[in-house]
């Protein structure tokens, strides 16, 4: 059997490609950013295009060079930021197999959604701002994932969610847009401010921000304990994992704060795909699994994230129900994707949390990319119940979006089932091994969820490509997007340009397929059909001990691909997706009206629902609106307090005892020689009192 | 009895009845003429204390000059005398009492020493220094020998004071001429005199031209 | 009591002097309308001060007390004929000698 050493056969990935890739977007970025006249709309997007197909190529070649070659991990740092005091910090490139799946996965979503955005943003007066943009976002992701260090990871991070803030409020005339930018930004913060403390707690019990060094000491701070509260020991591996993951909390959105993904899409589709669903929410999943010699060291961390992620997973799955804008619908259901992964990593299944993250890149990114094909023939009308019997004037991006559904409900064959049904079972076998009540519930969450999702999912494809054409009568009525583009003539809806539909197929493929060819390699440990074992594909990457090593338990039971999927027709899941299925078809399909009385009936629910269960009072009214007044009291305090009576007080102080000491100067003789004669008297008098 | 401490308290109580009039009457004149009488009784005094020629100094600067420039002043000035009197009678209390304090104060300091004073009669000390010589003389000898340069300075105190009185109430009469030594004595010739050369005959005129010469 | 019998000594003439001085003070506060009488009340001040200095003097047999008389005698002169010529000028422009109008560093 192959082991590490031999594999390095003097093959090394080299330093330059490394920089080409991350330096390529950034390239097209500035050029279509800063020199927009110059080059003009096509050049924007050529150039644009070109630097992230060099990254994409170079990505691809890169991860060959790891798998294939057996190239060995890449770790070094290139250039120097800045050393303060103790503290070094380098820009520096880690790059070993989880990265390498982090890069291709980034850089072909990216590139398609360039593509893509050729068509979607045609006609918008920002075209050349939005390739700008996205090239850059694509930098900042490829510098988070590729990071080696804390800061670096930390740059990447606020970038990102810089970037996202841009893309978010990229119609920033519109005043919703505007609204959901800086609550993105504001609640990304929040989860910083944990991150940032995570951090300096690395910084303070390691030493270091390096991951090599951070990672190798792992072992020294088992055990470890601190008071935070006078009397309170925490766990340090506690602490900080926990801080670590408030930062997922935020970038990945999960309860509480997932409050943000929902209104990002107030942004135009294709950052949507590229953004809110395959890569910089997925950024929080991805450090927690890099993070994760740290947080192997934490049972209560790990609880926490299986609690939090259980939650998301099937509540806001449940808000998804009730959406009515498609994009909507989608948003809430990468939130509920997003607890699976979390789910996943705090079972201990880093692998499969990866791995999901891998196969709903390309699932998500496809559907978020068919609604935006929705929405563009549409003429930007987002509101289901507008559409409906689409199906004959849009094939392609009906049975691509048909296909991306399938995969996200989890059928046995397609990629999503794959992955979703690994993080069941490991779930599965987690609370079978612990026991706790979190495991139970983190179980019965992503189970149920099975149900949810295939709900919803089905709903929105019912309600979009079936039945009446209800787009037709209110074309009547109804004008009310001041869009130019009129000029379409009767509100015929019809299929895409090709450079639209194009990426759809293109991720369609992977969505079938990839979970399929890669669930053998890249998680268990053996060769496509579940033959010979190799090196499991996140080795050195991901490191579980043996005891809570899920997947490896999960590994032993695999048997190749069509087994696992075969198997999968009998698990509870299937039944369970099968279920809301069937609930789907009977309720939007087969008798719509029975919908209609759902809703009347279940109204309380219905309304809970809508309400996203007072999230969103609770931050905007409660915290925002409590800073606020904090704010207006210290203001208060300000003018009354210290300005009134420090600054203002004082003053008339002064000015009043000036005025009472000024009747001594009264000008007149007689009282100054007064005065003269009061001093002598007492003068004598101290004079007899002392005088012997 | 003893005659010397009679006349003492005699004068000393006719002393402090007129300066208590001083300060009480009414009419500044009389008031001046009350001072007079005040410095009068106090060198009588200062005579029984064996210091006669201050005794005598004193009547004749101060009565003699001081008091007569005092009342030069009160009767050149117009004063309405009615207005003066107010606000007497409402701080009087206050003076008192002041006063009073001041005085029991100062009588306390010296009133222990003063009981166990050697009067002067039998003071040795003062036997030994005065022994046969007059007052004058003996004043004299340390006035002009030890405090000759102190007694050079009260000179020039005396002419400055004279020529700021005399400055601070200098008026000058408007319309008065003068004259002006200092201008006087900087004239030249050529402010006064000017010298003009002429011919001694002129060709005649124009009959009706006015004859304007300056005889040789 | 024991002062009456033994004759006449020093503590006589300060007494004196201490009681001539605090009638000028009274005088100095009670004397509000007229400057006149305030110069009038400072000269009591310095015969005062004089009768003491000629009461140590007889005491002690030093000349140096009456020579010091000497010099306020002469200053006293100089004085007040300077604070008359103030009054007068005070007077010229004023038209009163009330103390009560002088009160220009009144703050």
């Amino acid at each position: 059997m192959p082991d590490a050493n031999t594999l390095h056969n003097g093959l090394m990935i080299s330093k330059s490609v490394l920089l080409a890739i991350v330096l390529a977007p950034l390239l097209g970025a500035i050029v279509a950013g800063l020199f927009r006249k110059q080059v003009g709309r096509a050049g924007a997007a050529g150039v644009t295009i070109a630097g992230v197909a060099v990254s994409c190529a170079l990505s691809c070649w890169v991860l060959w060079q790891l798998v294939g070659q057996g190239a060995p991990p890449f770790n070094e740092n290139v250039y120097t930021w800045f050393k303060v005091g103790g503290l070094e910090s380098h820009v520096g490139f880690m790059v070993d197999k989880l990265t390498a799946m982090m890069m291709v996965v980034v850089t072909f979503v990216s590139l398609l959604v360039h593509v893509y955005t050729i068509g979607y943003m045609a006609e918008d007066d920002g075209y050349q701002r939005f390739f700008s943009y996205i090239s850059l976002f694509t930098f900042s992701m490829l510098m988070l994932v590729m990071a080696n260090n804390f800061m670096q990871l930390f740059f990447g991070w606020e970038a990102v969610g810089l970037v996202s803030y841009l893309l978010i409020g990229f119609w920033f005339k519109r005043p919703t847009a505007v609204f959901a930018n800086l609550k993105a930004f504001l609640v990304n913060r929040v989860g910083d401010f944990g991150f940032i403390l995570g951090i300096a707690a690395v910084l303070y019990w390691f030493g270091t921000l390096d991951y090599a060094t951070v990672f190798a000491n792992a072992p020294t701070i088992d055990g470890l304990t601190v008071a935070v509260f006078s009397g309170h020991e925490w766990s340090v591996a506690t602490l900080i994992c926990i801080c670590l993951f408030v930062g997922a909390m935020g970038k990945s959105a999960q309860v509480p704060l997932h409050v943000w993904l929902p209104d990002s899409m107030e942004g135009p589709t294709p950052i949507s795909a590229l953004i809110h669903a395959a890569t910089m929410v997925t950024a929080g999943i991805f450090m927690v699994a890099r993070m994760s010699p740290l947080f192997e060291l934490s049972e209560t961390a790990l609880n926490l994230v299986l609690f939090i992620g259980a939650t998301t997973a099937f509540f806001t799955g449940l808000i998804g129900i009730v959406q009515n804008d498609i994009k909507r619908v989608i948003a809430y259901s990468t939130l509920s994707q997003l607890g699976y992964m979390t789910v996943a990593l705090g079972v201990s299944a880093y692998s499969a949390a990866v791995y999901h993250l891998m196969t709903h890149a390309f699932f998500k990114a496809l559907l978020f990319l068919c609604a935006g094909s929705v929405i563009i023939a549409m003429h930007h009308e987002q509101d289901m119940r507008r559409m409906g019997g689409l199906r004959k004037y849009m094939p392609v991006t009906f049975w691509t979006m048909l296909v991306g559904t399938l995969a996200l409900v989890g059928t046995p064959f397609f990629s999503g089932f794959y992955s979703k049904d690994t993080i069941i079972e490991a779930a599965a076998e987690h609370a079978h091994e612990a026991g706790n009540w979190v495991a139970t519930y983190g179980y019965w969450a992503v189970l149920l969820g099975a149900f949810v999702t295939a709900f919803y999912s089905f709903r929105l494809l019912y309600l979009t490509f079936f039945g009446e054409e209800r787009f037709r009568q209110i074309a009547h009525d109804d004008h009310a997007h001041a869009h130019a583009h009129e000029h379409h003539g009767a509100h015929e809806p019809h299929e895409s340009p090709w450079v639209v539909t194009l990426p759809l197929v293109l991720l369609a493929i992977p969505s079938v397929v990839i979970g399929f060819l890669t669930i053998g390699p890249m998680l268990f440990g053996s060769d496509v059909m579940g033959h010979a074992k190799q090196l499991p594909f996140f080795l050195g990457a991901i490191d579980v001990p043996a005891a809570r090593d899920v997947v490896g338990k999960l590994a032993a039971e695999f048997h190749g691909p069509v087994a696992f999927a075969l198997h999968g027709f009998m698990a509870p899941a299937f039944w369970l997706a099968l279920a809301g299925f069937a609930l789907a078809t009977a309720m939007y399909w087969w008798k719509p009206e029975l919908h209609h009385k759902a809703r009347r009936l279940f109204s309380w629910p219905v309304r809970v629902l809508e309400d996203k269960y007072g999230f969103d009072t609770l931050w905007i009214d409660g915290f925002a609106g409590g800073g606020l007044r904090l704010g207006k009291l210290s203001r208060k305090a300000d003018e009354r307090l210290i300005d009134g009576l420090f600054v203002n007080g004082s003053a008339r102080l002064v000015d009043f005892s000036a005025g009472l000491l000024r009747r001594t100067q009264s000008g007149y003789l007689y009282h100054y020689a007064f005065a003269m004669i009061l001093g002598l008297i007492g003068l004598l008098a101290v004079l007899l009192r002392y005088w012997h | 009895m003893d005659y010397t401490l009679l006349a003492f308290y005699a004068f000393a109580v006719a002393a402090v009845l007129s300066a208590g009039a001083v300060v009480g009457v009414r009419n500044p004149v009389q008031a001046a003429l009350f001072l007079v009488l005040t410095f009068f009784t106090v060198a009588c005094t200062w005579i029984l204390a064996g210091a006669e020629f201050l005794g005598l100094a004193l009547v004749v600067v101060y009565v003699g000059a001081v008091m007569v420039l005092f009342l030069f002043v009160v009767m050149m000035l117009d004063i309405d005398v009615a207005r003066m009197r107010e606000g007497y009678v409402r701080y009087l209390p206050v003076g008192l009492l002041v006063a009073v304090a001041m005085l029991a104060e100062m009588l306390a300091l010296i009133g222990v020493r003063a009981r166990s004073a050697v009067p002067f009669a039998d003071n040795a000390a003062h036997a030994a220094a005065a022994g046969d010589v007059p007052n004058t003389t003996w004043l004299a000898r340390a006035l002009f020998t030890d405090f000759l340069l102190p007694f050079e300075v009260a000179a020039v105190i005396l002419t400055v004071a004279v020529v700021a009185a005399v400055m601070l109430t200098l008026r000058r009469r408007v319309g008065a001429k003068h004259q002006n030594p200092l201008e006087q004595g900087r004239v030249r010739a050529s402010d006064r005199f000017r010298m003009v050369k002429m011919e001694a005959t002129r060709k005649p005129a124009a009959p009706d031209a006015p004859a304007d010469e300056v005889a040789p | 009591m024991t002062a009456l019998a033994t004759g006449l000594a020093l503590g006589h003439f300060l007494a004196l002097g201490a009681a001539l001085f605090c009638i000028a003070v009274a005088g100095i506060f009670l004397n509000r309308k007229n400057v006149i009488v305030l110069l009038m009340c400072i000269e009591l001040m310095l015969l005062a001060v004089n009768i003491n200095f000629i009461g140590f003097s007889r005491q002690l047999g030093d000349p140096a007390g009456q020579v010091f008389v000497f010099f306020i005698l002469t200053v006293a002169a100089a004085e007040a004929a300077i604070g008359l010529a103030i009054l007068v000028t005070l007077f010229r422009n004023r038209r009163s000698i009330d103390v009560a109008d002088i009160d220009s560093l009144k703050g």
